[in-house]
């Protein structure tokens, strides 16, 4: 009796997996197997392991090399501007907190997802401005001054902000109920701790410039921040009437950015002379609204 | 008809080995839905240390910690029960192959219980959590193996029905479970990577006819062998259920996007795709074991019997 191909192929597949069962069935070669299987599970995690404790980011000087730039306050410039936002305003987003009783009771009015907060006068909070171009190889004084980020109310606070690489970030809890922090950047080592009620704040750097670094709470997943790592000092983040302001630059022509983190980037040029203020605006449009 | 009579101690431990066998599958058909819920709620990091959860075992079970505590929690459970249940057959079971397939379902329950601490030392790692989910997948398939293989039903041995068909209901079946499960690896690929829909629709299209060959070869050829029939029953109303819930999973993500936390409409609806998946995976696997109970195939030596007794054609 001759075969189709077809059928020849599927018969020999069978036999492979019946061989390969047999394989299987058989207690040394499974052990073998089994063995093999595990000690490549432990040499991935512990490479892997290396390779993270490796790059460890707390205790690594920044990146910044070479003589540090003075900011002199005679000749210092400054950018102000106002962001805006034009389009229909988007329908705030109220978070459910009822499910976390612990959370629930920190609010007596309804809180809502800071993603697009649109106030009067079209402005748009939680926008991260910073330089970025124009300031070329120049490294500027670290601040050793700690950013803090809270964890209140079960939201962060700021929702968004800046740091410089190499600043110390502080993280704090304020809340009687339990968080987990997670960091989740791109071009930085990624960390997740747990942060109990109470607990001694947490002291982190990232030394590599990012923009943005999101920060997520996975016991409340509607915890949302954004962080943006800059080298130099020169960032702001609008504020209620969606203005901000930069300030201390060296006279020079610079690309300003301006980031919102669902509305998407935008640039701009601006030239500032000694001691000028310059104002540089911007608007994002609501068909942005894509994700 | 099977005549009730006096069991001897043997027997009797036999039975009690498949009960137990059966509550470790349920069991293990629990931790697939706890283990979808973490992800559903996104819950996976939400405790940042392993093996331990928060320096403790039983950390405050608030938010994500719930979903993630909870899952590990069942896991230990499961771990727990497939030791004994491996044990068990190594002291009480004659057939060395359902001895090894005991072994096998622990050694696969060590290695998904390492996975899964990988996936949290490592920030979820797509390619591990996938791993996770089908590992899951396996382990399910395995557990289920040993119930229908305990089963004193199983034991009692059948006379042969010949499968004269070209290509045999047998292959067809091992055919169907295979790309079920590739299916599902799919599905947990989209899950974890949100990306690749295309992939996951065209294995539920191939998925759907195969299952359709199968549960009309059954209707056609076999629909006096009542347990090929029942599974047949079965796959054919949960696939239909998994078709639904699939299009409904696509649906609530598409209008849940904007979302600022997980809801209770998605998390249930993608939920119950994941383990009805697992539901289609496993009925597709009995209906296997079933055929290559009840048939045997012209012309052919038979390699590969599970029965005990094999009865002479
Ligand atoms: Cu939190």
């Amino acid at each position: 009796m001759k075969m189709e191909p077809g059928k020849a192929s599927l018969v020999n597949t069978h036999k492979i997996l019946m061989k390969g069962l047999e394989t299987i069935m058989n207690p040394r070669k499974f052990a073998l197997l089994f063995a093999t299987l595990t000690m490549m599970l432990i040499l991935y995690a512990c490479g892997g392991g290396e390779q993270k404790t490796g790059e460890t980011g707390e205790q690594k000087a920044p990146e910044t090399t070479g003589p540090v730039t003075q900011i002199d306050p005679a000749t210092a410039a400054t950018v102000t501007g106002k962001i805006s936002y034009e389009g229909e305003k988007p329908k705030p987003i109220q978070i459910r907190m009822d499910a976390e009783a612990a959370c629930a009771a920190l609010h007596k009015e309804p809180v809502y997802a800071q993603q697009v907060v649109v106030n009067g006068n079209n402005a748009l909070q939680y926008v991260f401005v910073y330089v970025k171009e124009g300031l070329g190889d120049k490294n500027f004084e670290i601040s050793k001054e700690p950013v803090v980020l809270d964890q209140k109310g079960c939201m962060y606070h700021p929702h968004v902000f800046g740091v410089q690489a190499g600043q110390p970030l502080k993280v704090l809890n304020s809340d009687p109920t339990t968080h987990n922090i997670h960091p989740v950047p791109a071009n930085n080592r990624e960390w997740n701790k747990s942060m109990s009620p109470g607990v001694t704040p947490l002291e982190q750097t990232f030394p590599r410039e990012e923009i943005m670094i999101p920060v997520k709470c996975n016991v409340h997943p509607w915890m949302k921040s954004y962080i943006g790592v800059v080298k130099h000092p020169f960032f702001a983040v609008s504020k209620e009437d969606g203005t901000f302001e930069i300030k201390g630059l060296p006279p020079g022509e610079y690309t300003i950015e301006a980031w919102h983190e669902k509305l998407g980037t935008s640039t701009q040029k601006v030239t500032v002379g000694p001691k000028e203020t310059k104002s540089v605006d911007f608007t994002f449009k609501a068909a942005a609204v894509i994700s | 008809m099977f005549k009730q009579r006096e069991l001897n101690s043997s027997e009797r431990g036999a039975t009690w080995l498949h009960r137990f066998a059966l509550v470790a599958t349920f069991s293990t058909f629990v931790l697939i839905i706890a283990g979808a819920l973490v992800t559903g709620n996104e819950a996976g990091l939400a405790v940042p240390d392993w093996p331990l959860s928060y320096g403790s075992l039983m950390p405050p079970m608030v938010g994500g910690i719930r979903y993630e505590h909870g899952h590990r929690m069942v896991a230990t459970f499961v771990g727990f029960l497939t030791m004994i249940l491996a044990f068990w057959l190594w002291r009480g079971e004659s057939r060395r192959s359902v001895r090894m397939l005991g072994f096998l379902a622990l050694g696969v329950v060590i290695i998904q219980g390492i996975l899964g601490g990988i996936t949290v030392l490592f920030f979820l790692p797509t390619i591990i959590s996938v791993s996770h989910a089908c590992l899951a997948q396996a382990f399910f398939c395995l557990m289920v193996s040993l119930t229908l293989l305990t089963s004193p039903d199983w034991r009692q041995g059948v006379p042969k029905i010949e499968d004269r068909n070209n290509f045999s209901f047998r292959r067809l079946c091992v055919l169907t479970t295979g790309s079920i499960y590739l299916q599902l690896i799919l599905g947990a690929a989209l899950r974890h990577s949100k990306s690749g829909i295309v992939f996951h629709l065209v294995g539920a299209f191939a998925v759907t006819v195969l299952a359709m060959l199968v549960v009309t070869r059954v209707f056609k050829y076999y629909p006096n062998v009542s347990s090929l029939l029942r599974a047949a029953w079965v796959l054919s109303i949960l696939l239909l259920a998994q078709l639904f819930l699939g299009t409904g999973s696509y649906l609530i993500r598409l209008a849940t996007r904007q979302d600022v936390q997980p809801g209770l409409a998605m998390v249930t609806i993608t939920t119950a795709h994941v383990a009805v998946g697992a539901l289609v995976l496993a009925t597709s696997l009995s209906l296997t074991f079933q055929s290559y109970r009840v048939l045997s195939q012209a012309n052919r030596v038979r390699r590969f019997s599970t029965a005990p007794q094999k009865v002479a054609l």
